[in-house]
């Protein structure tokens, strides 16, 4: 496994970045794969859940860590796909959203990561596509940004957590595209660079990841496509599984 | 990172943010010593601790902190010193808390802490009252809510409660209102003492949330939840269940070699309704689909009895009416009459979203019931949603996508709406003699298409001339051979992915659409 940091202990969702990233540069075959992939194997529950290190915090976003993590490395049969799909299954709530554990509320957050797990494990036929569809273009408030859950507010982060819910459900159009074009590109510090949460917020690193990659998926003129499910560009995710 | 305003520092905040961080990098080198020498002596306890208070997301601190109580527990025995041990970890988690209540590794910590058995549940339930009182929405705080009342053994019933208090004390409280549906759910479910009968329950959580609703209409945290009171009220008492399958591909489907498994109750009393077929006819390459090669007549529709036949076979005519169709009908109606009220007071969008959805359901109650075939409010549910469209241009292709599926709907419904769109296509120009029923569902605007299981036997089918981007749903149309999608929207070959699924398709007329306007397939 990988930690945050040199020094710290190592955690799934350190782990994943790093695969991530290796991704990125094309540099996956300095890992020793097989040892990564029984790491991520041994946090694997009984009921299918996945800890997030051996301290034993269960999430849904360490099924989604794991599972994106392994379908990368090509080694998704190390798992047990279909209790790891039907722990996800059992985290979906009554709104048709998902949350961290069952009962747990829905977030936009959380609903990113389970629609994505099932995406890449080929489960989406468990979602009420309508009704979660319906949850998550409510995100969309009047000022155009997404919020990541009801009452609350918007937040460009969430351009890429809803936005890619959205188009791994086919519900993209419910969302009106440019309004949310415009939120993100008005939360940009055009002196100093950087985007942020919101209009006239401080920016930071996360924040200008979100903006950007909800940005391609809006389709912004000059920027690379990404992948919803992956979370990485489509031409690193092609050269993963086709080779090319 | 949320929430701060952008402004450059100033001088004094810049050099105490600095400060800061230099604290910070000290404690930080500091403590890999202690961690990874293993040293757990109070001296650097106290240190991780100090650390924790100013960053609780340093998740190997909580970590270390763990590894350094097992190994104190190991030379303790006496119950009181191990609760003293352990009620220090809950100061730390505490007063971490306070730094950033959102932290899940100081939340976690508190879990493993309580796990071991030696802590007081009650004063849990007090700290979580505060959290709770500062922010109702911390999920993290509704969490570990569960996780304590399972630990002290809670009934749901006083869970229940408890989101009683804060829905009372504030209706705009989506959290509450969550966990109250899925305790709900459970009490329903397993019929508790109480809870029954489930009518009498759901009137009174109608009671609860319109009292939320009429407060403050544009608050949404009543509407999910009434939403799902919907979905609880409009129950059908039997499911019925429609599958397709590739005619020659897939032979030998019956009910000896097919187990259906449901999460229902009634398994008992599944019938089969097998569709007969047509052997299909070969086919030709090419359907000229201009409308003069289309007819339509009444002799031909004799021809066309056996097929509305099949089409009858799918349709659910319930003989009797179930012992609450009462009250089902009676709150709906009830609903519809508050809202209508709402909406001559109030323009609200959710309000009119709410209403077109209890029309429906009522009509899907009625009709089912047998007591009118025809849906009557079609045509008010299609008003409402064009004005949602003008109201919340936001969200106005989810409206246009509701319109066209109760389009659909009104299309399908019966003989004689699927009679208006049957036509009868002769090919004028060929020497062979072809001849189909083909049914056109043309110029409605459709941007969606719906309730393809009433029109499973379908083999020539023309929706040219609509709004469609996408086809979802078409694959179950496994007798399908002509297809015509032409003068549509849609912009990409991903969206074409239910004809793979088509096996019977000879014939496809896909012109006239946006294929290839968006330079990357952003659809999955």
């Amino acid at each position: 496994g990988f930690s945050g940091h040199v020094g710290h202990d190592p955690h799934v969702l350190y782990t994943i970045s790093a695969v991530q990233i290796l991704a990125l540069f094309d540099k996956l075959d300095v890992l020793d794969i097989d040892k990564v992939s029984s790491y991520i194997a041994g946090l694997q529950n009984e009921d299918g859940s996945f800890s997030g290190d051996i301290w034993g915090e269960i999430d849904t976003r360490f099924s989604y860590c794991a599972i994106c993590c392994l379908a990368i490395l090509r080694r998704l049969d190390r798992i047990n796909v279909e209790k790891a799909v039907n722990y996800i299954v059992s985290c979906k709530n009554l709104d048709g959203g998902f949350g961290c554990t069952p009962g747990g509320e829905s977030h936009a957050g959380q609903i990113f990561c389970c629609v994505g797990a099932l995406a890449i494990t080929g489960s989406l036929h468990h979602i009420d596509k309508d009704l979660l569809g319906w949850w998550l273009c409510e995100r969309q408030v009047k000022s155009g940004g997404l919020n990541g859950r009801p009452e609350k507010l918007p937040d460009v982060c969430y351009s890429w957590w809803v936005l890619s819910s959205l188009i791994l459900i086919d519900r993209v159009h419910w969302i009106d595209k440019e309004k949310l074009v415009k939120f993100i590109l008005d939360s940009q510090d055009k002196e100093n660079g950087g985007i942020s949460d919101r209009p006239d917020d401080a920016v930071d690193v996360f924040h200008t990841y979100f903006g950007v990659a909800g940005l391609s998926l809006l389709e912004y003129p000059g920027l690379k496509a990404i992948d919803p499910a992956y979370a990485l560009p489509v031409d690193v995710v092609n050269r993963i599984f086709f080779g090319r | 990172m949320h929430g701060r305003p952008r402004k450059p520092l100033k001088p004094e905040d810049s050099a105490a943010s600095i400060a800061k961080a230099n604290k910070l990098r000290t404690l930080q080198s500091q403590f890999y010593h202690i961690h990874h020498n293993k040293i757990y002596d109070k001296e650097a306890l106290d240190m991780s601790a100090k650390l924790l208070e100013m960053n609780p997301e340093i998740y190997t601190a909580w970590n270390y902190r763990k590894l350094g109580v097992e190994s104190n527990l190991q030379s303790l025995s006496d119950p009181d010193s191990i609760k003293s041990l352990l009620d220090e970890e809950l100061r730390v988690v505490e007063s971490a808390l306070r730094q950033n209540y959102k932290s899940y590794g100081a939340w976690h910590h508190r879990k493993w802490v309580l796990s071991k058995g030696y802590s007081s549940i009650e004063r849990e339930f007090r700290l979580l009252d505060q959290f709770l009182k500062a922010d109702s929405r911390n999920f993290n705080g509704w969490n570990y809510l569960r996780f304590v009342a399972a630990l002290q053994h809670v009934s749901e019933e006083e869970e229940l409660k408890f989101t009683t208090d804060k829905i009372n004390a504030n209706f705009s409280n989506y959290s509450a209102w969550h966990n109250r549906s899925v305790l709900l759910s459970h009490l329903l479910n397993r019929k508790a003492q109480g809870f029954v009968p489930r009518e009498k329950v759901l009137s009174e959580e109608y009671e609860l949330v319109h009292q939320a609703l009429f407060t403050d209409p544009d608050d949404q945290s009543g509407w999910f939840y009434h939403l799902w009171l919907l979905d609880q009220t409009v129950n059908q008492d039997t499911t019925l269940l429609i599958s397709s399958w590739p005619v020659h591909a897939v032979e030998g489907v019956n009910s000896s070699t097919v187990t259906v498994t449901s999460m229902l109750e009634k398994n008992e009393n599944l019938i089969w309704k097998p569709l007969s077929t047509n052997k299909s006819e070969r086919s030709t390459e090419m359907i000229n689909w201009k409308d003069e090669n289309f007819v339509t007549s009444d002799a031909l529709l004799q021809d066309f009895t056996p097929t509305l036949h099949r089409f009858n076979q799918l349709t659910i005519n319930k003989d009797h009416e179930s012992t609450n169709s009462k009250w089902h009908v009676e709150t709906l109606e009830n609903e519809i009459a508050l809202f209508r009220e709402l909406l001559s007071e109030v323009n609200c969008k959710i309000a009119k979203l709410t209403l077109a959805r209890l029309l429906m359901s009522l009509d899907v109650i009625m009709s089912s019931r047998a007591i009118c075939k025809q849906r009557t409010h079609t045509k008010e549910v299609l008003e409402l949603f064009n004005d949602l469209i003008k109201m919340d241009p936001v969200h106005s292709r989810y409206y246009k996508d509701q319109h066209s599926l109760l389009l659909m709907e009104q299309v399908t419904s019966d003989e004689e709406s699927l009679a208006k769109h049957f036509w009868y296509y002769k090919e004028l120009t060929s020497s062979l003699s072809r001849t189909n029923f083909c049914l056109r569902i043309n110029k409605l605007s459709l941007s969606r298409i719906g309730f393809l299981e009433r029109l499973l036997w379908i083999q020539m089918l023309d929706l040219s001339h609509n709004e469609l981007q996408s086809i979802e749903g078409l694959e179950s149309l496994q007798l399908l051979i002509y297809l015509n999608l032409s003068h549509n929207r849609i912009s990409c070959f991903t969206a074409l992915e239910p004809l793979r699924l088509i096996k019977s398709l000879r014939s496809l007329d896909i012109s006239y659409n946006e294929i290839g306007m968006h330079s990357i397939d952003t659809t999955s």
